[in-house]
């Protein structure tokens, strides 16, 4: 049920019994992941089941009231404002939103962080952010505005200044959300690109399954801010076109992975004594 | 039973509204650390100037106008509200004075402020607050760029530098908006001799410390808008709630400010 991917490579991301609360009630309850160079991950999971909140542990955003989470070898609990910043220049996020700074154009927001943190001159930048775009298929969008370009639009530009800086691991919330079906395949398409033609590791928190199985060398599934499953997509296939079981926790990965009205997860919301609940606030 | 119930409800509101303010004086000291911590940063490069630069015009352009408005009325005002009390005692001709020392110690930078809460505070508020909502800062942190050093230092400079600027304008306008009361209502020895005793009566340091409190408005006003912008959390709605509140807070303090600062400045004959 834990890890079956026997790479000895190092983990280039490392979770280890994160436990994140967020006003006594935790969002995140022991969670254990392991993420291997060059592999892209999938976390799915229902809405509100912490997989953001998960994802924002990772890049250093947030930090956990237990456990760690270290990123390429460094535990992130231990490093100052400036060691953190070192090593975000190693990792890029495309933002669920795109995330654009609004008061810049396509072209200054891929050129903003190249600007701050290379030496590089003002031609060699433009030609950087030319190439960036030019990956994401964005390059006559250069000199629009965030406001003046469209959801799936602000995903790739989001994606190319996600990619400015040549990072070794890429994070993706939600990258196909609200997208049309073909926009959605399009982001697929550049998030296999990225990791197959420059090796880049990828993190890749979604819910959408046709998405999800399309990328994914291996699937996480987060219910309840607990991991029930990490494995290989084929397992993941397996247990979605396999029959039920009657072991619980397939049997609500399965219903997750189908899409099904009905099953363990629909069953657990039910038996959340609405009776109960009417009667209590009838008797106070 | 309820009253004791009721008692503890007060001392447990009263409390907790203690913490409340302490944590949000502890959150603004703690910005404003981190704001002059990074404004050499900020200064050091030319992105940064500009910045400065942009966010003088966005605070200073739209609010003159308006500025030049009021304090000229502000001077018309006191005028005629001076001028009849100072008739019995045959002394009309002071108003040049009290118009001097009102408005330069306190109407100008005052009322100054409350404008620029009004202008900018309030735009500052709104503007970092949409960008919290939509993931900006955390972008911008993520790309390992300082939002104080990006975002804070330059609307904070740009509004200490414009009060200042604005509240020298301001006080040339309540003394013209005086002068020109005088010339049109009351007697003509009062307007001949009104900038020879304005000049006369009034220490540079009247001028001085109403730029200096100007100054001190300008980096609470900011400040008070940075920090709540950066606080906004759940949407449009919590946009909304700070740009009230930075209203609300900045003139607040902006008169606790000129309280303090007037005392200060009394006990040390300033
Ligand atoms: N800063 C916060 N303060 C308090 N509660 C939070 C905070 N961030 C997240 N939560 C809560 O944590 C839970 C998980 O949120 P999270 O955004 O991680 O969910 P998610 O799995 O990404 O959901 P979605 O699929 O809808 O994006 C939610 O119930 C949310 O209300
Ligand atoms: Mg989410």
């Amino acid at each position: 049920m834990c890890d079956t991917d026997t790479t000895e490579r190092r983990p280039v991301i490392r979770v280890v019994d994160l436990v994140k609360r967020f006003g006594g009630r935790a969002v995140l309850n022991g969670i254990n992941l392991e993420v291997h160079p060059g592999e892209t991950i999938v976390i799915m999971g229902g809405s509100g089941c912490g997989k953001s909140t998960l994802l924002r542990h990772m890049v250093a955003s947030l930090f956990g009231d237990e456990g760690r989470v270290e990123l390429l070898g460094q535990n992130l609990n231990d490093l100052n404002e400036s060691g953190l910043n070192a090593l975000r220049l190693r990792f890029g996020i495309l933002f669920q939103s795109g995330a654009l700074f609004n008061s810049m154009t396509v072209g200054e927001n891929v050129a903003l962080p190249l600007r701050e943190h290379t030496g590089l001159d003002e031609q060699t930048i433009d030609i950087m952010v030319k190439i960036k775009l030019e990956q994401v298929g964005l390059r006559e969008a250069a000199d629009l505005m965030p406001s003046e370009i469209s959801g799936g639009m602000k995903k790739r530009a989001g994606l190319a200044r996600a990619i400015s800086l040549d990072p070794e691991i890429l994070f993706y919330d939600e990258p196909s959300a609200g997208l049309d079906p073909v926009t959605s395949a399009e982001i697929d398409q550049l998030i296999m690109d990225l990791s197959g033609k420059l090796g880049v590791t990828s993190v890749v928190v979604t819910h959408e399954m046709d998405s999800a199985f399309t990328i994914a060398d291996r699937m996480a599934m987060l219910d309840m801010g607990r991991m029930l499953k990490i494995g290989p997509r084929s397992e993941f296939e397996a247990l979605r076109d396999g029959p039920e079981t009657g072991d619980e926790t397939g049997d609500l990965i399965r219903q997750f992975l189908r899409g099904d009205p009905e099953g363990p997860i629909t069953a657990r919301r039910l038996s959340t004594g609405y009776e109960e609940d009417i009667l209590a606030t009838a008797g106070e | 039973m309820s009253a004791g119930a009721g008692q503890r409800n007060f001392v447990e509101v009263l409390g907790a509204r203690l913490i409340g303010s302490i944590s949000y004086i502890g959150g603004m000291a703690i910005l404003l650390t981190q704001a002059i911590g990074a404004s050499k940063a900020t200064l050091a490069r030319s992105s940064g100037r500009q910045a400065i630069v942009g966010q003088m015009v966005r605070v200073g352009v739209r609010s003159v106008g308006i500025v030049c408005l009021v304090q000229t009325f502000i001077g018309v005002i006191l005028a005629l509200q001076m001028a009849p009390p100072l008739e019995p005692l045959g002394q009309v001709h002071q108003i040049a004075t009290i118009i001097g020392i009102a408005g330069f110690r306190m109407l100008g930078p005052i009322l100054t402020g409350v404008i620029i809460s009004g202008f900018a505070g309030a735009s500052i508020a709104a503007e970092i607050g949409t960008m919290v909502v939509a993931e900006e800062i955390e972008a911008l942190r993520a790309h390992a760029l300082n939002p104080v050093r990006f975002l804070v230092v330059p609307r904070l400079l740009a509004t200490l530098v414009m009060m200042v600027l604005l509240t020298i304008i301001a006080n040339w306008m309540i003394a013209i908006g005086g002068y020109v009361t005088a010339l049109l209502v009351l007697k003509p020895e009062v307007s001949a001799g009104y900038w020879a005793l304005m000049q006369e009566n009034l220490l540079l340091r009247d001028f001085y410390s109403g730029l200096i409190m100007a100054g001190v408005f300008g980096v609470l006003i900011s400040l008070i808008a940075c920090y709540e912008g950066l606080k906004v959390r759940g949407g449009a709605e919590g946009v909304g709630r700070a740009t009230t509140m930075t209203v609300v807070y900045s003139i607040v303090s902006i008169v606790l400010a000129a309280g303090v600062f007037t005392t200060i400045f009394y006990v040390f004959e300033f």
